[in-house]
């Protein structure tokens, strides 16, 4: 009894420091709200349908990063949809970081349109299309550095909610796992 | 409030035993996404509310399901699908003469590109992910009508 006490003494405390740490949002709150009786993993559920796409989509951007001229239109793809699963789960950190690389890249991809432009113009090249999408990053640094950032965070938060639903599964279904209707 | 904090927000409230579907005739979504993760989410957000919900994973499927003559009181879409997006879906359902409230959930934020799913035939079109406070005035707009 004392020692499941602790255990949920401690799942709090977990918790409640992934928000205080800026990793979770309001959103892991709904999530956590819709779990009850008849779906009492649901969170877990969740997260896990998140991380199995989430890290596939890891990879394919660092490779689609590592490509050189850059494939500007599919990186954004890539970078929307690992924004969007991100914002699902409440993972804010890791939102913010996806938020600060798709700007990186539009930014970086504007000023090579533009040095594209001038080339056009000094030179008279008439045989690239307006709708080249594979423009050289200017600055493929800023991207990666991001990028190194972002996977940081992803790999901390998912170390620590692999962590927390550990001890969740520990501490017994009748607490934080299943809320009553 | 402290975020994270233990006590129950607006949404549970919204949620617990003041079921306002239930009470009434039961209602039928439709959620229509290519992210399993998302109709989870969705369809248990709609089912909290009671809504009797079944689910899509391209706009092609939730074509055939309303062919097939299944109804649905309202269409929650998103836009980018493989096979057939929200948008070609939405213009397909509406060329049928689909009654049902169609919405929109996007998580692009360009005006241009939601302007174009809008032209399609939604009703309107709403940011993923979808919550409480999005969800509950459209089932009291189901209700009065």
């Amino acid at each position: 009894m004392e020692r499941n006490q602790q255990l949920r003494r401690q799942l709090a405390s977990m918790r409640q420091s992934l928000f205080d740490q800026g990793h979770l949002d309001e959103q892991f709150i709904l999530l956590e709200e819709l779990q009850d009786d008849a779906n009492p993993n649901f969170v877990e559920e969740v997260v896990t349908l998140h991380y199995r796409d989430s890290a596939r989509l890891i990879t394919t951007i660092e490779r689609a990063l590592e490509k050189s001229p850059l494939d500007f239109n599919k990186l954004d793809g890539y970078m929307h949809q690992f924004k969007g699963s991100s914002t699902s789960i409440g993972a804010q950190k890791v939102k913010a970081e996806s938020t600060q690389l798709e700007n990186i890249a539009r930014q970086e991809m504007e000023k090579a349109q533009l040095h594209l432009l001038e080339l056009m113009h000094s030179f008279q090249v008439k045989t690239l299309s307006k709708n080249n999408n594979n423009l050289i990053c200017m600055n493929p640094s800023r991207c990666m550095k991001t990028f190194q950032l972002l996977k940081r965070d992803y790999a901390t938060l998912r170390r620590k909610l692999e962590a927390y639903f550990q001890l969740a599964r520990q501490a017994g279904p009748n607490e934080i796992a299943c809320r009553p209707k | 409030m402290m975020i994270g904090a233990e006590g129950a927000s607006s949404s549970k409230k919204a949620r617990i035993s003041e079921n306002p579907v239930s009470k009434n005739r039961p209602y039928f979504a439709l959620v229509v996404d290519d992210d399993p993760m998302i109709r989870r989410i969705h369809s248990m957000i709609l089912k909290s509310v009671g809504f009797k919900v079944e689910v899509a994973e391209n706009g092609k499927e939730a074509v055939d399901l309303f062919r097939t003559g299944a109804k649905f009181h309202i269409v929650f879409i998103d836009m980018e699908m493989p096979v057939m997006d929200g948008i070609e879906a939405t213009k397909a359902m509406r060329a049928m003469k689909v009654e049902s409230k169609i919405v929109g959930v996007t998580s692009r934020n360009s005006e241009t590109e939601r302007e174009v799913f809008m032209q399609a035939g939604l009703d309107l079109c709403y940011t993923k992910p979808l919550t409480m406070a999005k969800i509950v005035p459209l089932l009291e707009e189901l209700q009065k009508n």
